[in-house]
């Protein structure tokens, strides 16, 4: 008898599992169940008649009857998830789009190339110690060119054409002017400040000055300044050095070449290796453009070398006419143009791009 | 500048290729722009003149027998002449040549066939071939300066030196290199050859040879001959003069004028081109008078009278002020002194006694006349740089043997020297190696910073330090004494320049500031400024930068009220040109340009703005710069998309973007958005934005004369300004530091997130048609209960009654202490419908 119960046992749990193989619908699965499971199921009513057994074939065939039951249940289970999933993916296979359609269009903002390259160099001045100021666009002379050891006559004058703003003072001169740079802040800063004194200053400059390829007559300038006792000529080396590396990357070589700006004594200007070629075209001397020379590198004009700003120790006139002891302070100021290193860094062949607001250009950025 | 390398030679060996000296020069401060080769004549020769003969069928034209060099001979010739030993002429050539000059016996520049040369009738360089020229074969030619591209001279052909060697090919005998420097006001000293000569023997460790000023005097001294005084001495530091008789004026040798033309300058005569070359050589400028035409041999150097003029050397009739300096006889003017000659004291053909001047004049005085003639001659950029005075009588010896040795004539005794500061020397510049060590932040020796002013030519003399000193070194201290080439050398800072810029700023160490890091600078506008752009962009508009002046037309356009006297702009006195005259005094004018331009070639949609001053006159200060970002939107909502059905950008577009843009910034309170009016905008579509009491900015759709001012082709366009000096300068939230508590300070304080659920309502009112819905979002914003308040619709037409418009709002009631019932919600609702129908006549729609 128990032989022959445990045997109908198994042959029922195959025959269910068989037939729950075949089924993908859910309503046949809750047939499935009831007809299996139910409790007028097949397995229900072998159960059942195990109580007519003695206790030693209850125990053991209950067990068995109670693990086909759990079978049967996983099983159901199973398939129920099975089928399930596979209605997902036919759903999901009717539901194809074409992805290589155009997205939705987000509106987007941009910063202009100068602001960015602006806070670039800025940014970089500003891990060193320095605090960003500002000043007037519209200066007067005596900020402009006296403080900054220029005065009235001067031949280095001719170095900054100058707008004049048409306005006479009592004594008959012209002393308003857009401001030719932004060094005029430095005595500013000065004056206000007792030192030490770190701070670069971004802004517009104006120029009474044709405009080419290479020139504008309205651009930005970054004008830098330390001032404090025992600045030193090494140190403006090494601040504009790292400067280099932060903006043009970390393996790049400077070097300074003898300049002049009344402000500064002695005054240099420094120039990077050319990024483009790597400094492998001939260093055929730094003034780089000597007559024979073809193509080449266009960045450097095969002279290997790239001029990035003007810089020097602050000229002890500078600092006494602000009350600071030259004995005592020294330190270093700089400029550079933010355009032109935004030529260099992408590859900008006109500057008069910068302020024609051509979208065009100021989408690239 | 241009410095040919042929000339610098004469003064200093050079050792160094051009481009490497070039680059050596270039990292000393005196840059080399460019590195001009002259020559680059293949086939061209010393050849000598053999014989002339005519032509036998032109009268005009001669044939001549060139001897071209054993080198340059033919085969055939060669063999022959190689035979025919003893002979002596070999490679000899017939050539046809039209030149008058062309003589027998003369060296001349012989071009073979091949040759490339400038075509003067088809004005292109050409290769030469042989030619049948009226029927005799010519078998190269006998070359112009023109040809050649020496000059402009074509009349003749050149003719060489009698030592030039015969067969030499051209480029070896006459070509050149010249270095264009482009010299820093700075160094004045580079405006001369010799000056440069000094700079490249101090770089290349050579010495320099100073050229022969020497010569014979006879007859009577000047002083007996001419008088000289200086009235104006504070002008004309020092006035010297030499005076050269029966000299014969006519063109200067080829040497002479191959040397001017080189350096840049035109050959004139020969006393002229003297003047000319020591300027170059020496930098001082000379001026030759005709003694003759000097009346009473009498010179006085003076201020002008009023009311004087003077026809100057270039036929212009100047009216001369007291400001003036003047070179003049006993009676009239006959130079403006250190600037240009008068034409009735000018050298001419028939001149045989010259009075040579040789001053240093006061460099601004001498900068301002120029100025005010608009005469920037080669003597004014050297005057107004201040010459020294010890170099006026060497030049002046110079030029007087030059003079003599070009034109002939005897020098009289002595020369005349005026020169009142005589007794008072050029100052010593002192040099402390410890001063040396604060700027460089380097260590050098003694011996280092002598060796390079021995370099410069440089006398110094050693000081001891601080006698107590026990570094000595460090205390070492030198009297530098600077020579006369050089102006620029005047204090210890300027020592040290030479110094670093000789031994090369690749061994000065490089070293990262050590000193401490100043407190920051407070920049609450920088950073307001910097935010601003930020907000803006991240709501998509584009950044612009345009030009700051403009012109009244354009603020016109803008209904800028640019003629009435409080509102002028600032003028600017010489504009580059008509369109940009004025600084503006509002950002519109010159964004709609930008709007309008870029309709021209995109589609939009546009959303731009820019961020800048504005700059407003005051009376005698100057003028008020106020950040103001303007911004402008117009175009389709969207770029052309398949997906997005579009509409154009409009008000509300631009009012959400900017109410996003202020949300991010974080206003100390929520702005605040009223009607307003503006004369560029359109009247019923404007709004001021305010924020408490301050207006801190303005947004409406543009007037619609503005927009047919600037032809926009986009409608409609929306014009927002936000002014950052209201957003930064609220008095009420000043703190007591000083700084403002702004844009994003007040606005940030952080709120719990309550724990209790929001009850949810929706309100449909009825209110009058002129009920700005703002009002009704405020009153129910008010309440403290009112988490949050979305108008959701906005009705009118059928359903209500005329004049009246249905506006629908979902209310979220919430309470940071406490679970709202149903009840407070209601009591709540109740209540702000008592209040809007109290105040705004608001009924509950049915």
């Amino acid at each position: 008898m128990s032989q022959t119960t445990a045997q109908s046992i198994q042959e029922l749990t195959n025959t269910a599992l068989t037939e729950l193989a075949e089924i993908d619908a859910p309503e046949a699965l809750e047939q499935w169940r009831v007809s299996w499971l139910g409790r007028r199921g097949g397995l229900t009513a072998i159960l059942r008649g195990l109580s007519q057994l003695a206790l030693e074939q209850r125990r053991e065939l209950g067990a068995l009857g109670n693990q086909a039951k759990t079978t049967l249940e996983e099983n159901l289970e199973r398939r129920a998830r099975e089928i399930s999933q596979a209605r997902l993916a036919r759903a999901a296979d009717q539901e194809r789009i074409d992805v290589t359609l155009p997205g939705r269009p987000v509106a987007t903002g941009r910063l202009h190339p100068t602001t960015q390259v602006v806070r670039e160099i800025t940014d970089a001045f500003v891990a060193m110690g320095f605090s960003v100021v500002e000043g007037p666009e519209v200066e007067w002379d005596y900020y402009n060119f006296e403080r900054l050891n220029i005065p009235q006559g001067h031949p280095a004058r001719d170095m900054w054409n100058t707008l004049w703003v048409d306005y006479v003072n009592e004594a008959g001169q012209q002393p308003m002017l857009l401001r030719t740079h932004t060094s005029p802040m430095q005595a500013r800063v000065m004056e206000q400040t007792s030192p030490p004194v770190r701070v670069v200053v971004p802004g517009k400059c104006y120029r009474y000055e044709a405009t080419d390829a290479t020139h504008e007559w309205h651009f930005y300038q970054v004008e830098g300044l330390a001032v404090d006792a025992g600045i030193t000529f090494a140190d403006l080396k090494g601040t504009l050095y790292e400067f280099a590396r932060r903006l043009f990357g970390a393996e790049r070589k400077v070097r300074f070449r003898c300049d002049y700006f009344p402000f500064v004594e002695p005054g240099v200007d420094m120039s990077i290796d050319c990024f483009a070629c790597q400094g492998t075209t001939k260093d055929n001397g730094g003034s780089g453009n000597s007559s024979d020379n073809g193509g080449g590198c266009r960045i450097c004009r095969d002279s290997g070398w790239i001029e990035i700003m003007g810089a020097g120790m602050v000229h002890p006139q500078v600092l006494a006419g602000v009350g600071y002891d030259p004995e005592q302070y020294t330190g270093f100021a700089f400029g550079l143009g933010p355009e032109r290193i935004a030529m260099l860094k992408y590859g900008i062949d006109d500057i008069r791009h910068f302020y024609s607001n051509d979208l065009r250009f100021l989408r690239q950025f | 500048m241009q410095v040919p390398l042929s000339w610098l030679q004469e003064y200093v060996d050079l050792d160094l290729t051009p481009t490497e000296l070039a680059h050596r020069l270039t990292m000393a401060g005196v840059e080399v722009g460019e590195v001009i080769e002259s020559g680059g004549w293949p086939n061209c020769f010393v050849g000598e003149v053999l014989e002339v003969r005519p032509h036998p069928n032109a009268d005009n034209l001669r044939l001549c027998r060139v001897n071209a060099g054993a080198a340059n001979a033919p085969e055939s010739d060669r063999t022959a002449g190689e035979t025919a030993t003893g002979d002596g002429v070999v490679g000899v050539m017939e050539v046809v040549c039209g030149a008058p000059n062309v003589a027998a016996g003369q060296k001349i520049c012989f071009a073979q066939v091949g040759a490339r040369l400038h075509n003067p009738h088809s004005g292109r360089p050409e290769t030469l071939k042989a030619a049948r020229i009226r029927g005799v074969v010519s078998e190269g030619m006998i070359c112009s300066e023109l040809e050649l591209g020496l000059g402009a001279g074509h009349e003749g052909i050149v003719v060489l030196p009698p030592d030039a060697p015969l067969g030499m090919p051209l480029d070896d005998y006459l070509g050149d290199t010249i270095l264009d420097l482009e010299v820093t006001p700075n160094r004045l000293d580079c405006f001369s050859i010799l000056g440069v000569a000094h700079e490249v023997a101090a770089l290349t460790g050579r010495t320099v040879r100073e050229p022969e000023i020497s010569y014979a005097e006879a007859g009577p001294p000047i002083t007996e001959q001419a008088a000289i005084s200086v009235a104006d001495p504070d002008l004309c530091h020092r006035y010297t003069a030499s005076l050269i008789q029966g000299l014969k004026i006519g063109p200067s040798p080829q040497w002479l004028q191959d040397r001017l033309t080189r350096a840049g300058l035109r050959p004139i005569s020969n006393v002229v081109d003297v003047t000319n070359y020591v300027m170059l050589e020496f930098n001082q400028p000379l001026h030759a008078f005709d003694l003759d035409k000097v009346r009473d041999r009498t010179i006085i150097v003076r201020r002008a009278t009023p009311g004087e003029t003077l026809e100057t050397l270039d036929g212009v009739a100047r009216e001369l002020t007291p400001d003036t300096l003047v070179i003049a006889d006993a009676r009239d003017p006959i130079g403006i002194g250190g600037i240009i000659g008068g034409a009735n004291s000018e050298i001419g053909p028939d001149t045989t006694s010259v009075l040579l001047e040789s001053a240093t004049f006061n460099n601004y005085n001498n900068r301002r006349t120029a100025e005010t003639f608009r005469l920037r001659t080669d003597a004014t950029q050297r005057f107004e740089k201040g010459l020294r005075p010890e170099l006026a009588p060497i030049a002046l010896r110079r030029a007087t043997r030059l003079i003599q040795q070009v034109a002939g004539g005897v020098i009289a005794q002595g020369i005349i020297d005026i020169y009142p500061d005589a007794d008072k020397p050029h100052p010593t510049v002192p040099l402390t190696l410890k001063r040396l060590k604060q700027i460089l932040g380097m260590d050098l020796a003694i011996e280092q910073v002598e060796d390079v002013f021995r370099a410069l030519g440089f006398q110094w003399e050693r000081r001891d330090g601080n006698a107590n000193d026990n570094d000595t070194d460090s205390g070492a201290a030198l009297a530098v004494t600077v020579p006369y080439w050089r102006n620029d050398i005047n204090l210890e800072e300027d020592l040290i320049e030479e110094v670093v810029r000789i031994i090369g700023y690749d061994n000065v160490p490089t070293t990262m500031l050590s000193t401490p890091i100043p407190h920051q600078q407070p920049a609450p506008m920088t950073q307001l400024r910097e935010r601003v752009k930020e907000a803006l962009t991240a709501v998509g508009l584009q950044e612009t930068i345009s030009y700051p002046l403009v012109n009244l037309e354009a603020l016109e356009r803008v209904n800028y009220p640019a003629q009435e006297p409080e509102s002028r702009p600032l003028k600017i006195a010489n504009p580059l040109s008509a369109g940009q005259e004025y600084l503006r005094p509002t950002l519109r004018a010159s964004l709609l340009s930008t709007l309008s331009y870029n309709e021209g070639h995109n589609e939009g949609p546009f959303r731009l703005f820019e961020q800048g001053r504005v700059f407003l006159p005051r009376p005698d200060q100057l003028p008020e710069e106020r950040e103001v970002a303007a911004g402008v939107i117009a175009g389709l909502r969207s770029e052309p998309s398949w997906l997005v059905d579009n509409g154009p950008l409009d008000f509300f577009d631009a009012k959400g973007m900017l109410a996003s843009a202020l949300a991010l910034l974080g206003l100390p309170e929520p702005p605040v958005w009223e009607p307003a009016e503006d004369p560029a905008l359109h009247p019923g579509r404007c709004a001021r934005i305010k924020c408490g009491p301050a207006q801190i900015g303005i947004l409406g759709e543009l007037h619609p004369t503005v927009v047919e001012a600037f032809d926009l082709k986009h409608r409609p366009a929306t014009l927002f300004e936000l002014y950052l000096d209201q957003m930064l300068a609220r008095p009420d939230t000043a703190d007591k530091s000083g700084q403002s508590a702004s844009a994003g300070q007040r606005g940030r304080n952080f709120r719990s997130l309550t724990r209790f659920p929001a009850a949810h309502r929706d309100l449909a009112l009825v209110v009058a048609e002129d009920v700005p819905a703002g009002q009704v979002q405020a009153i129910l914003t008010r309440h403290r209960l009112v988490e949050r308040v979305e108008l959701f619709d906005l009705y009118t037409g059928e359903n209500v009654p005329p004049g009246t418009k249905s506006l629908a709002f979902h209310l979220y009631f919430q309470s940071p202490e406490r679970t709202l019932n149903a009840e407070e919600v209601n009591r709540t609702l109740e209540g702000l419908l008592r209040t809007l129908q109290r105040d705004l006549g608001a009924t509950i729609r049915n």
